[in-house]
């Protein structure tokens, strides 16, 4: 097996908060290859997005990153100075957000905020750097981008900002791109847009892509493997076609009966009882526990990661008490 | 723009008028001045001639449309006291005061606005806190006090710096003279423009510091960081520029205050401003000049208040969105 090109290995990112420590990174494992497309999964405050802060080194106190590595290219990120981490941010690893609404500065024209990007990271003539913004705009699908780069923000709608985003993210040709919910906050036409570019720019580019979502649909037409996090650990990982169509976690399967089908009409969905559990405040063993409709004796004991299944495909759950691999479809 | 400019004048004129009428009326609600103005041993005969000289004879609206009438030609007036031109009397004094206020606001802005954002950046470092609460002092201390202090400690016990009056001035162009332009002149300027900055410092600090605080939490500024901005690009552009918004609307008022109401740091200083001017007017009922002194400053607030405005729209390009479409 070749090297990956993001390594995470027990990684913690703990908050330290009055209320208590908060474990919203708790023991995290995974790697990313070259140009494939990890989707993370979870509810809100499962921690998959400071996951993500935590790769690109953003987490700001009370946060702080307790332990475990992260590597990208056979570089430890946890190691390098500050001034180093922010040479590779925006640069070898670029992050796009969930609100386009936010994440471009108001008062700011768009050509400013492309060409800032290029030039904290290479010495360019402005007018190549202009260049090069013009193209990433015309690459995410921007119509008459001359026009659209002396713009500011408030003249883009919700969609055309995100592609705005995107482009930003892609301009210095980033090996990984971490894509936090980028389209939860839009309508689901543009959203399918959205995923059919994001789909086509990481297969031209061969970036690899985390991305974060709680929406498994998503996951499913985009992703080449699924992390499933619930209180700041993953339970379940796989590719997408086994994590989906044979899931193994009961959370897992939970999920999947929380979402309505086409294919199900008429069927009763099947959400998952009770809430996700404090971050500051998890039950001993396992955090799913109480929600749980196979919980054990043993669930009083944490679980231990475990391989299952074919070994070859990388499956591997947190459970005590995991569904068989093959028996789900109804 | 052109239009916007145009139909802001026409408002600024209504002001105008308006502002007139109230000050007229509440300045003749006042008193009588001619009590004071006269010889207490002047005989009946003199005292009809001198009501007549000054135009008190007459009534209220006929003395209200003579003012207008005059202003409209530019002129609001001649001084009971010192039977010269209202206007020229304010003007001759408007210098003192434009340089004092300008020098306090340099002072408040040049030191409020990084100490501010060093303070909205690390609020829980040493520095900020005591910061903080200088600027807690700088809101509650009273002005006459704070003068008097600085008198005490620089003048009196130190020596370092005179207590009064603006020394020897320069004619700045030939025609205005100024402080600044030496150094005796500077060392005049210190102790009253420090005392009348006080205030707005403190206020530019505490406006800063919030505004910095809550962009530091804002989405651009984590989509700044990601995209790998260094921390000086990131606050000196990306935080800056945003809040510039409130604080130039607030350096604009604050400056219009500065100018109208540095009356207790002139009179604290001796400075020869229009502060002083318009104290000793109110005490002798010297009506044309408080009138004129009183339009003056509404002027002076309504050009500021225009420039702010145009300011504005450079700074939030949503603002010219909008007036485009009005």
């Amino acid at each position: 097996m070749s090297v990956p090109l993001l390594e995470v290995e027990g990684l913690r990112t703990h908050f330290f908060t009055k209320a208590g420590v908060v474990k919203a990174v708790d023991d995290v494992s995974f790697t990313v290859s070259k140009g494939e497309v990890l989707g993370l999964v979870g509810e809100s405050g499962s921690g998959k997005t400071m996951i993500g802060y935590s790769i690109m080194g953003l987490i700001d106190p009370p946060g702080r990153i307790v332990s475990g590595r992260i590597v990208l290219g056979g570089r430890d990120l946890r190691a390098l100075s500050p001034e180093a981490l922010r040479q590779l941010r925006g640069n070898r690893i670029a992050m796009i957000f969930q609100d386009p609404m936010m994440t471009l500065n108001p008062v700011l024209r768009i050509d400013v905020q492309m060409v800032e990007t290029i030039l904290a990271h290479e010495s360019l003539p402005r007018a190549a750097a202009m260049e090069r913004s013009r193209a990433a705009l015309v690459r995410v699908g921007i119509p008459s981008p001359d026009e659209r780069l002396s713009a500011y923000p408030h003249q883009f709608s919700g969609g055309m900002r995100q592609r705005v985003a995107i482009a930003i993210a892609l301009l210095n040709n980033p090996d990984l791109i971490i894509a936090d919910e980028p389209t939860t906050a839009l309508d689901v036409t543009i959203q399918g847009q959205i995923l059919y570019e994001m789909q086509k720019l990481t297969r031209e580019t061969g970036a690899a892509m985390i991305w974060v979502t709680h929406d498994l649909a998503v996951v499913a037409g985009l992703a080449d493997r699924v992390c499933v996090m619930y209180a700041g650990r993953i339970v379940e990982e796989g590719t997408v076609a086994d994590v989906i169509e044979r899931p193994v976690h009961p959370y897992t399967q939970g999920l999947l009966d929380s979402v309505p089908s086409r294919t199900a009409r008429g069927v009763r969905l099947k959400p998952i009882q009770g809430m996700a559990p404090s971050l500051a405040d998890l039950p001993l063993g396992c955090a799913f526990r109480d929600r749980c409709g196979r919980s054990i004796d043993a669930c009083l004991g944490a679980p231990e990661t475990r391989m299952v299944g074919d070994l070859s495909r990388g499956r591997a759950v947190r459970c005590h008490n995991p569904l068989p691999p093959v028996a789900v479809l109804e | 723009m052109l239009a916007f400019i145009i139909r802001r004048s026409l408002q600024s004129v209504a002001v105008l008028v308006a502002m007139s009428l109230l000050v007229f009326v509440g300045v003749y609600a006042v008193g009588n001045p001619i009590d004071i103005l006269i010889n207490p041993q002047a005989d009946q005969i003199e005292r009809e001639h001198a009501i007549a000289a000054l135009g008190l004879d007459r009534s209220l609206p006929e003395q209200y449309l003579s003012f207008v009438t005059g202003a409209a030609h530019g002129d609001l007036g001649r001084s009971f006291v010192h039977s010269t031109p209202a206007l020229s009397l304010i003007l001759e004094r408007m210098p003192a005061t434009m340089e004092l206020a300008l020098a306090a606001m340099v002072i408040a802005i040049v030191l409020g606005i990084p100490l501010g954002l060093w303070a909205g950046l690390k609020p829980r470092s040493i520095a900020g806190r005591a910061i903080m609460a200088g600027s807690i002092l700088g809101f509650s201390l009273p002005t006459f006090w704070v003068g008097l202090m600085l008198i005490m400690v620089f003048s009196v016990m130190l020596g370092w710096l005179p207590s009064s009056g603006r020394g020897p001035t320069v004619d700045l162009f030939g025609v205005i003279p100024v402080s600044f332009l030496s150094l005796e002149g500077w060392r005049h300027l210190a102790l009253p423009a420090i005392n009348l900055a006080l205030f707005k410092l403190a206020l530019l600090i505490r406006l800063t510091r919030a505004g910095a605080r809550e962009a530091l939490l804002q989405d651009y500024v984590k989509f700044a960081r990601a995209k790998g901005l260094t921390n000086a690009r990131i606050i000196g552009v990306h935080v800056l520029r945003n809040i510039l918004i409130p604080i130039v609307t607030v350096i604009g008022l604050e400056l219009g205050s500065v100018i109208a109401f540095a009356i207790v740091t002139e009179s604290v200083f001796a400075w020869p401003g229009m502060g002083k001017l318009l104290i000793d007017s109110i005490g002798l009922l010297d009506r044309p000049v408080i009138v004129a002194y009183l339009l003056i400053i509404v002027t002076l607030f309504i050009i500021i208040n225009l420039v702010v405005d145009i300011l504005y729209s450079a700074l939030d390009p949503r603002v010219r969105v909008t007036e485009s479409k009005g």
